[in-house]
């Protein structure tokens, strides 16, 4: 299938059934325990920095663990696999020295994900699969002062982001993404600096593809760590026209459910959740099981709430699996009209018909 | 809050401007930028819905200047809780500004100045910046000064904006210049009456725009003369509003009523804003001399009062509610007093305190002692910045108030006019009361607890579904530790209820239900004394024990026939050569801004009375020895105002109303698209009776009244939702800005008033016109209140279908939300709340009942019906269970 072909197909299965999504892949990596040498792999043998952790480079030095990852998920049912490349971008990857890597990083995850998708593509013909360009929150905030003594002060700006992203999407793009998923989003400038340089190369590349927002909520308040609302993060985004809108990371379902429910009910667009597997634990692991998780976002389905589903921090194969079969019996949400509204947010969100 | 009526004024704070105001040039001049905050701080505070910010002025690099405040802004959430408008003539200081938002902002503006390339090349840049934008009415020729240019440049615009680049037309904001007036130049005359005319012909063909402006440029001629300037932007405003404006760039604080103005002075205004006269200007001016910064003198019929000393003029004040005197009386004892603290202890206290004698007497009511509590309010609004500037200059602190009382109405909840009463009478009594408004979160009620240490929690609510909140909010406050009294009111909420549902949840305090606003005060310097609390807790404590086991043991007792018994038991009414009236048309018809002069005539006042705690029928009540004297003002108030609200459209009534092919099948009623009735596309369950009956009375459902599907006959039901409350709560909103509780709770009260008379109104028409089955009936007012014709109009959540849910149903039939902009909370209330939804039979043996309590056989059906989990229809059945679901539960494990 060509590009448009399969945004067609995309567009059709969300239609008909709720979409899933693949789960957590740091969980997955660290089954590997893999040491500084097994980060480096050949290329970055004599590389002058500790480049364990650096999650996003494997798609250069250990391929076949990423390939066998998103493969181990699209056997679990996984529709649409995000590609590796939550940190992928110049400002992230500057902790390790490795800023120019970012456009070859994104090349090459994007490439692996396609091969696989396109494997499994081939094994469940009728089954198509997607690959969505991940793009993470990157480890600074535009919104929020570094400095407790100094409210007015930046370590990024929406111009440093946009660079950063461009060059980002540019690769994923290339390298054959489906989709652009901008998830964990826990500043909503950050994330209007990703969509501004998603345009921006749509633009630049003659291209459009569906957009994926993702926020997370940060405390039990309800809201992101930049302090917006669910509502007012929806129309903040809104503009980019997205595919889909929702929350991933967070906390558990359990917890994330307000906010579901909140953004279910003001959203023209599809709604997406990939939920932790729940709040993490004592040792920092996550131990909800398949089955509790699946019980949980099946009571979602059956609500009709949500278009999109799958995992984020601690959930594996077994629980995309055991999720993909909890809402393969329900129809997805039906998107609502909204009236037409002057839609404005601050850290709240202002309507005025 | 979600704000949704077409009125709606969004005000937007102009003080966060270097080239409107001085001080906030030289606070960002002098780099004091914590001073410049405060000031967009009190923006929010006293109202603006938004702020404005522009930093354009010579000296300043503005690009800094805005970045800068941008980002300390994004460090105080409650000022960047409001959404920003970046105000610059310069692109680059908007993009600059657009680079440091978060939220979905404004930009303004941008205009054709520069030609129409330059014009869609911003508004490209806003679009994929995300923000809304204010067009200037603004071209290659200038700015537009007649109405024909101000709108043949914004139709241009928006031609552009929507066809060339797809910008969503909800987002487009038209400023069709606000320039000064009567500045002795013949050519401003018209400026006024321009933008104004503009505005009308802008949202009348310009689909979901809107219209703002910068109201202080009105009245540049007359800087210095604050009187006249308010009044000049207030008579503006008024008529622009009415024309179609939505929003303007004002001073939040500074707004006053179109009918307080003094009418000559009005009348002056007003014909140089309309430019009625050619001498307009002339007359203004030489007028405006005698207005500057002199009070407005109202005549009052018996002014010997005035004569007493001052500490008597303030208590004739406050028990008559007369706050004409109130400013110049409170300062001449301000003049005499040491501390203006002393003015409140002393002489304004001591009035309040007659003023609670009397209404503990029996000898004042509320809307006397709300009246009352308007003239307090006036007098300390008038004292706070004298007490602000000693405590600044001596450190002192806050007065000490008798107690701190938060006060919400719950979750899913809308209405709060009992709430707000209760606020103002504690109010007077010296408690500091914080209000939450209405939909408040458990969360958000426990923090704002702990936050500001009050002593006692008051909970409000009406539907039933409130019940449930309030006992999780109960649960709450012992899971977090809490251990202050929980205080419970509202109409549906009963001491029963308390003791037996809420009580148990919170052990730590104790749950107290208060029955009425004069009885809220007892309660609480009950609570408050630190002799009586123990024992008065103590003493609740054991009633509630003692009703919860008479209760549980009640229970026990009360006889229910099965579901199938009562089903046997249905009304079974003659089909047999009975034809159901067809009404005259399928489908859905809306009413948009109904004549709401219409409406009132069906207004039923006795549910107005009781609002107000006065109990008595409408109209002996006028006369009644006890309450007359209270009530008699209390209508000529509410006449007046109803007059004002119409004349002046403060509300909008929207109404729906459908008809559908239906049939009963069992207990349900199943609704079809067309006659052939082969397609049934929704289905409304009801609930039946099951009393166990020996005396031949039938079980009813609902379902009884319409014809079964066996039967093979045509029958139909209708479906309604009207709301009256379009506007309520800017009007709401103004009154509380102008510190007159009185006035918001009185357009509450009759807002609520022509909801209900519209749903009269309608249904008539559908008996006559629509449904017209009735076409002859010619009842009274009386007559109708007192149900005197065919059909009934039974609402989702009373007591003949206690199921609220069903109205969710309703409003997916009708499209509510689309049709009317009335939306359900989670709790399926209706908000607006000044609105009524139900459903028409037209059988002439249909008659409204009661469900009463239902089994659990029936539960378990009704849940099959709805597709619920057993436990989901237990919940929202709660109150009419005949028995206890927890139990049952408990004894099942």
């Amino acid at each position: 299938m060509t590009r448009d072909e399969r945004i067609a197909a995309l567009k059709k299965a969300a239609r008909e059934r709720i979409l899933v999504l693949d789960g957590a892949m740091g969980t997955m990596i660290q089954r590997y325990k893999l040491d500084e040498d097994g980060y480096r792999g050949e290329r970055f043998k004599d590389f002058d920095r500790d480049l364990k952790g650096n999650n996003d480079l494997l798609v250069l030095t250990r391929p076949e663990i990423i390939r066998d990852i998103h493969c181990a998920y699209m056997e679990a049912g996984a529709d649409i696999v995000g590609t590796n490349t939550f940190n992928a971008q110049a400002i992230s990857q500057a902790d390790y020295g490795l800023e120019d890597l970012s456009y070859e990083l994104n090349v090459a995850a994007a490439r692996l994900a396609r091969e696989a998708a396109d494997e499994w593509q081939e094994k469940t013909p009728d089954k198509p699969r997607f690959v969505a360009g991940a793009i993470g929150p990157t480890n600074r905030t535009a919104s929020i002062s570094p400095d407790v003594n100094n409210p007015g002060f930046r370590n990024v700006d929406f111009d440093t982001l946009v660079d950063a992203y461009s060059t980002q999407v540019r690769g994923l793009i290339e390298g054959g993404a489906d989709l652009i998923l901008i998830e964990t989003v826990f500043d909503t400038l950050n994330a209007k600096a990703a969509g501004y340089a998603v345009e921006e190369v749509f633009d630049e590349m003659g291209v459009e593809l569906p957009i994926m927002i993702s926020g997370t909520i940060t405390d039990l308040s309800g809201r992101n760590l930049s302090g917006q609302t669910p509502e007012a993060f929806w129309y903040s985004m809104q503009h980019l026209k997205p595919f889909s809108i929702g929350f991933n990371c967070s906390f558990g379902a359990e917890q994330l459910r307000p906010a579901v429910d909140e953004i279910a009910h003001v959203t023209n667009t599809y709604v997406s959740i990939y939920p932790n597997a729940g709040l993490p634990n004592e040792m920092g692991g996550y131990d909800e099981t398949p089955e509790h998780m699946a019980a949980l976002l099946e009571d979602w389905a059956k609500h009709g709430l949500i278009n999109i589903v799958g995992g984020c921090c601690g959930t594996t194969p077994d629980h995309i699996r055991a999720i993909a079969k909890a809402v393969a019996a329900y129809p997805p949400r039906t998107v609502p009209q909204v009236p037409h509204a002057l839609r404005l947010s601050g850290l709240e969100p202002f309507v005025h018909g | 809050m979600t704000s949704s009526a077409a009125q709606n004024f969004v005000m937007v704070g102009e003080r966060t401007n270097v080239t409107g105001s001085a001080r906030f040039r030289k606070l960002i001049e002098a780099n004091d930028y914590a001073a410049a905050l405060e000031v967009a701080r009190q923006q929010v505070e006293s109202g603006a819905n938004m702020i404005d910010i522009n930093m354009d002025e010579g000296m300043l690099n503005s690009e800094e200047a805005m970045r800068t405040f941008l980002n300390l802004i994004a460090s105080e959430p409650d000022i960047s809780r409001v959404p920003i408008m970046l105000d610059s003539s310069k692109w680059s200081v908007i993009e600059t500004g657009l680079k440091c938002v978060q939220g979905k902002a404004v930009v303004n503006s941008i205009s054709m100045k520069e030609g129409e390339g330059p014009f869609l090349e911003h508004a490209r840049k806003v679009l994929r910046y995300g923000a809304a934008v204010v067009v200037m009415a603004f071209d290659g020729k200038g700015q537009a000064e007649t109405a024909e240019r101000k709108f043949e440049i914004c139709k241009r615009a928006y031609a552009l904006l929507t066809q060339d680049i797809g910008f969503p037309p909800e987002d487009i904001i038209f400023d069709p210049n606000i320039f000064a007036v009567a500045t002795g130049i013949e050519e401003h005359n018209d400026y006024g009456r321009a933008y104004i005319e503009a505005t009308r012909r802008i949202r009348q063909e310009l689909p979901y725009v809107h219209v703002s402006g910068g109201v202080s440029n009105l009245s540049f001629a007359f800087r210095g003369n604050e009187r006249v300037r308010e009044a000049m932007h207030t008579v503006f405003l008024y008529h622009a509003i009415q024309a179609g404006m939505d929003m303007g760039i004002v001073n939040a604080g500074q707004l006053g009523v179109y009918d307080d103005i003094d009418p000559e002075l009005r009348d002056l205004v007003e014909d140089v804003i309309l430019n009625r006269r050619d001498d307009a200007t002339d007359r203004l001016l030489e007028a405006a001399e005698r207005y500057k910064g002199g009070a407005s003198q109202k005549k009052e019929a018996d002014l010997s009062w005035r004569e007493k000393p001052v500490e008597e003029r303030l208590t004739h004040a406050l028990v008559h509610g007369i706050a004409a005197y109130i400013e110049e009386d409170t300062e001449e004892a301000r003049q005499r007093a040491e501390r203006p603290l002393h003015v409140i202890e002393g002489p304004l206290m001591a009035g309040m305190n007659v003023v609670g004698d009397l209404f503990g007497a029996g000898k004042m009511f509320l809307p006397q002692v709300v009246k009352s509590a308007r003239v307090m309010k006036q007098a300390v609004a008038y004292l706070m910045p004298f007490m602000e500037k000693e405590k600044a200059e001596l450190g002192l602190t806050d007065r000490p108030a008798a107690g701190k009382i938060l006060l919400a109405t719950v979750k899913g909840d809308v209405h709060d006019i009992g709430k707000n009463i209760v606020g103002v009478v504690l109010q007077c009594n010296n408690y500091e009361v914080i209000d939450l408004g209405v939909m408040v979160h458990s969360q958000v009620i426990l923090e704002t607890a702990r936050e500001k240490n009050v002593d006692i929690i008051g909970l409000s609510g009406l539907i039933t579904p409130s019940l449930d909140e309030m006992c999780h909010v109960a649960s709450e406050m012992e899971r977090e530790e809490f251990d202050i009294p929980l205080l419970i009111g509202g109409a549906t909420t009963s001491r029963v209820h308390t003791a037996v549902k809420i009580s148990p949840n919170y052990t730590r305090s104790q749950a107290i239900y208060v029955t009425d606003a004069s009885r809220a005060v007892g309660v609480v310097s009950g609570l408050m004394s630190n002799e009586q609390r123990d024992g008065n807790i103590a003493k609740v404590r054991a009633e509630y024990a003692q009703m919860a086991e008479s209760y549980a043991r009640g229970q026990a007792e009360k006889a229910r026939a099965t579901i199938a018994d009562a089903r046997a038991n249905a009304l079974k009414l003659d089909w047999d050569g009975y034809t159901p009236p067809k009404p005259t048309f399928l489908g859905t018809r809306t009413f948009k801004a109904y004549d709401l002069a219409e409406v009132a005539r069906y207004i039923d006042w006795t549910p107005f009375f009781h609002a107000w705690e006065l109990r008595g029928t409408y109209p002996r009540i006028l006369d009644d020895d006890k309450y007359g004297e209270a009530a008699r003002p209390l209508f000529e108030d509410a006449q007046a105002m109803l007059k004002q609200l119409i004349e002046e459209k403060w509300l909008t009534a929207n109404g729906v109303v459908g008809f559908w092919p239906a049939n009963s099948i069992g207990d349900d009623i199943e609704l079809y698209t067309d006659d052939t009735r082969t397609k049934p596309f929704v289905t409304f369950h009801t609930l039946r009776q099951q009393m166990a009956r020996s005396t031949g009375k039938a079980n009813l459902a609902l379902a009884d009244f319409v014809a079964p599907k066996d039967t093979g006959i045509a029958d139909y039901v209708g479906g309604f939702a009207v709301t009256a409350g379009i506007g309520e709560e800017d009007v709401a909103r103004r009154f509380e800005l102008a510190n007159d509780d009185y006035s918001k709770i009185l357009v509450k009260a009759l807002a609520d008033r022509l909801a209900e008379a519209f749903a009269e109104a309608m249904h008539e028409k559908v008996r006559k016109e629509l449904w017209a089955y009735a076409p002859g009936e010619n009842l009274s007012n009386e007559a109708l209140i007192a149900e005197s014709y065919a059909g009934i109009r039974p609402a989702p959540g009373y007591p003949a279908q206690p199921d609220h849910t069903e109205k969710r149903t309703l409003f997916r039939l009708l499209d509510v939300e689309k049709e009317i902009d009335v939306k359900l909370t989670e709790s399926c209330a209706m908000w607006p709340g000044a609105a009524v939804s139900g459903l028409y039979f037209s059988h002439p043996d249909a008659r409204y009942f009661g469900i009463g309590k239902i089994g659990r056989d029936q539960v378990a059906d009704y849940a099959a019906r709805k597709g619920w989990p057993l436990d989901e229809a237990e919940r929202w059945l709660g109150p009419i269970l005949n028995y206890d679901p927890k139990r049952v539960a408990d004894a099942a494990t």
